[in-house]
């Protein structure tokens, strides 16, 4: 194992993160505070309540996935989309580092940052609304979870994107109406019978179930359910990295 | 000497059906500085590309140090130095730490007195703080050169180092590439200048189309290839050479007033004599007579000329 190529990967990641510190916490933690002035405050004064628990609080665990998710995939496609747009990347290919150190350590970096990220989002969340966590454990397992299997996304659309405009399309045409769409704002409950058999297709509802049922034990689907689907998810973009590294996809000519 | 790169059958066909690499066998040996001398697009970043992990090679294989590239990638990688054509740097970091980077990246631990060492080496010493995006090509460069030395290689690759570079940096880069070929690294620089080839390397390989056309010990190529010219400087001008003169290379040349000879140093016998003897015959005296030996550069498009034949 090259751990020392491991950590000089991570680090010069981690730098990237930290040199644009303004950029990468405050425009999540501003537009968070924009979705609770909004949504909580505006229209939680006529939804009062969700299975028992108050609007704002009820939509919480959906805004911090919703900045997991985009904050993830934008992080890690970034980091390796990059060095391929500069020619960088040269020096990563002719080092003696495996697919699996490389991904270790931009995925690690894209998830730590998510993970930071989701915890500031959390604390700004708390300034607005009483919070309690039933399952902190839980809790950050499923944002570990979800980090990861985002930042592996995101490193996926990296590869794959040649320009600029294909790294944006993913995240905007897919991920933000699934996320949308996948009960930040409300509890699929709500919708009706045809609209509820539709939402069980989107990944991401499985996620938010699950994260909001760690902190009020309030789901729309079955808790292990949703584990099981996020790990169906993170093994799908697993096999599709190793594949990437396999062939030599859109890194290697 | 010890084989330190070993090249065989190594074809690279790309996507779009292009061969860059036509069957290329090639021994690199320990120690030695090797110039791959041929023109642009003739392959030679395709094969140094190929050796580091840059590019799949079609077919064929390649070992370092009796290691596979593609089997045991981690020791050969780890062997291996690079510094390639294009001037591809970040733009926020500081030269600092985009070297230090390379190091951990090549598996070595953190050794900041060797970067410091290779820094000021290249006169990079008083930038080690500035952004790379400040500084200017003939700096990032320099840049890349201590990158591709920050972990110590053993095989160092210079592809078209000097290539858009001045003075200095040029005398400062050979005089870096002459000390660690005396500590024994081994050294493969690409060029399409024959001057370069000619100052620097031990050994030249000439590449055109993908194909090695021809791997020499400089001085031999020199002598093997070199042909040679004789000039006679003609005590009158003449208009056309008599007819029992065509058998021989000759030519009239500035107005009649010289006679050039071309001749082969490598074949046993130069005609020089029957040659000068004939000439005599014609009656036409000369005053003084010089010979050239032809450079590198004329050797050069000679070949490239015989391989498009
Ligand atoms: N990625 C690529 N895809 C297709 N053709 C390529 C690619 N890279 C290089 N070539 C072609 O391969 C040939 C050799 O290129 P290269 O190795 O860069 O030559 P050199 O370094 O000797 O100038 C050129 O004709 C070039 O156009
Ligand atoms: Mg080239």
């Amino acid at each position: 194992m090259n751990s020392h190529a491991i950590i000089a990967i991570y680090k010069y990641e981690m730098a990237r993160a930290f040199r644009t510190i303004g950029q990468s916490i405050a425009s999540p933690v501003i537009s968070t505070a924009l979705y609770f002035v909004v949504f909580g405050s505006a229209i939680g004064s006529r939804i009062t309540e969700i299975d028992g628990v108050s609007y704002g609080a009820f939509i919480v665990p959906g805004l911090i996935m919703l900045s997991l998710l985009t904050q993830s995939i934008a992080n890690a496609s970034f980091g390796i989309f990059f060095p391929k747009f500069t020619g960088t990347i040269y020096e990563i290919l002719s080092a003696p580092i495996s697919p699996l150190e490389i991904v270790l350590g931009y995925v690690g970096a894209a998830t730590t940052k998510s993970l930071i990220l989701g915890i500031i989002i959390l604390a700004t969340a708390a300034l607005f609304v009483p919070l309690e966590i039933k399952h902190p454990f839980i809790m950050l397992f499923f944002m570990t979870l979800t980090a990861l299997t985002f930042s592996l996304f995101g490193f996926i659309i990296g590869v794959w994107a040649t320009g600029f405009e294909k790294l944006q399309i993913i995240p905007l045409l897919v991920i933000t109406p699934l996320v949308f769409l996948g009960g930040t704002f409300y509890s699929i409950n709500m919708l009706p019978p045809f609209w509820q058999t539709v939402t069980l297709f989107n990944p991401v509802v499985y996620l938010i179930s699950g994260f909001r049922w760690s902190f009020y034990e309030i789901a729309d689907v079955d808790i292990a359910f949703s584990l099981a689907m996020i790990s169906l998810t993170l093994a799908i973009f697993l096999a599709i990295v190793w594949w990437i590294f396999r062939s030599g996809y859109q890194l290697k000519t | 000497m010890k084989k330190m790169i070993q090249i065989e059958n190594l074809s690279k066909v790309y996507g779009g059906g292009f061969k860059a690499l036509n069957n290329i066998n090639l021994t690199i040996k320990e120690g030695e500085i090797f110039a791959l001398l041929g023109p642009n697009g003739a392959g030679k970043t395709t094969l140094i590309s190929a050796i580091c992990g840059i590019v799949n090679p079609t077919s064929g294989t390649v070992t370092v140090n009796g290691h596979d590239i593609i089997k045991d990638y981690r020791e050969t990688r780890a062997l291996i130095g690079l510094v390639p054509q294009e001037l591809t740097t970040d733009a926020f970091e500081s030269v600092w730490s985009t070297v230090s980077f390379s190091r951990g990246l090549f598996g070595k631990a953190p050794d900041p007195a060797h970067i410091e060492k290779v820094l000021k080496d290249l006169s990079l010493w008083d930038k080690k703080d500035n952004m790379l995006m400040t500084l200017s090509g003939g700096m990032k460069r320099r840049v890349l050169i201590a990158k591709a030395l920050s972990h110590e290689p053993q095989i160092l690759f210079l592809d078209e180092p000097t290539a858009g570079v001045d003075v200095e940096l040029r005398k400062d880069m050979w005089q870096m590439v002459r000390e660690l070929r005396a500590n024994g690294v081994t050294i493969i620089l690409t060029t399409h200048y024959i001057e370069e080839a000619e100052e620097m390397a031990d050994r030249i390989g000439v590449i055109n189309n993908g194909e090695i056309i021809l791997v020499e010990e400089k001085s031999e190529l020199m002598q093997k290839l070199g042909k040679k010219e004789l000039y006679l400087e003609l005590q009158e001008t003449h208009d056309q050479l008599p007819d029992n003169l065509n058998e021989f290379d000759l030519e009239l040349i500035e107005e009649g007033t010289r006679l050039k000879y071309t001749y082969d140093t490598q074949s046993e016998r130069t005609g020089i004599t029957t040659m000068l003897n004939a000439v005599s015959e014609c009656g036409i005296k000369f005053k003084d007579l010089n010979t050239k030996q032809s450079s590198l550069e004329e050797i050069f498009v000679e070949l490239v000329k015989k391989n498009h034949e």
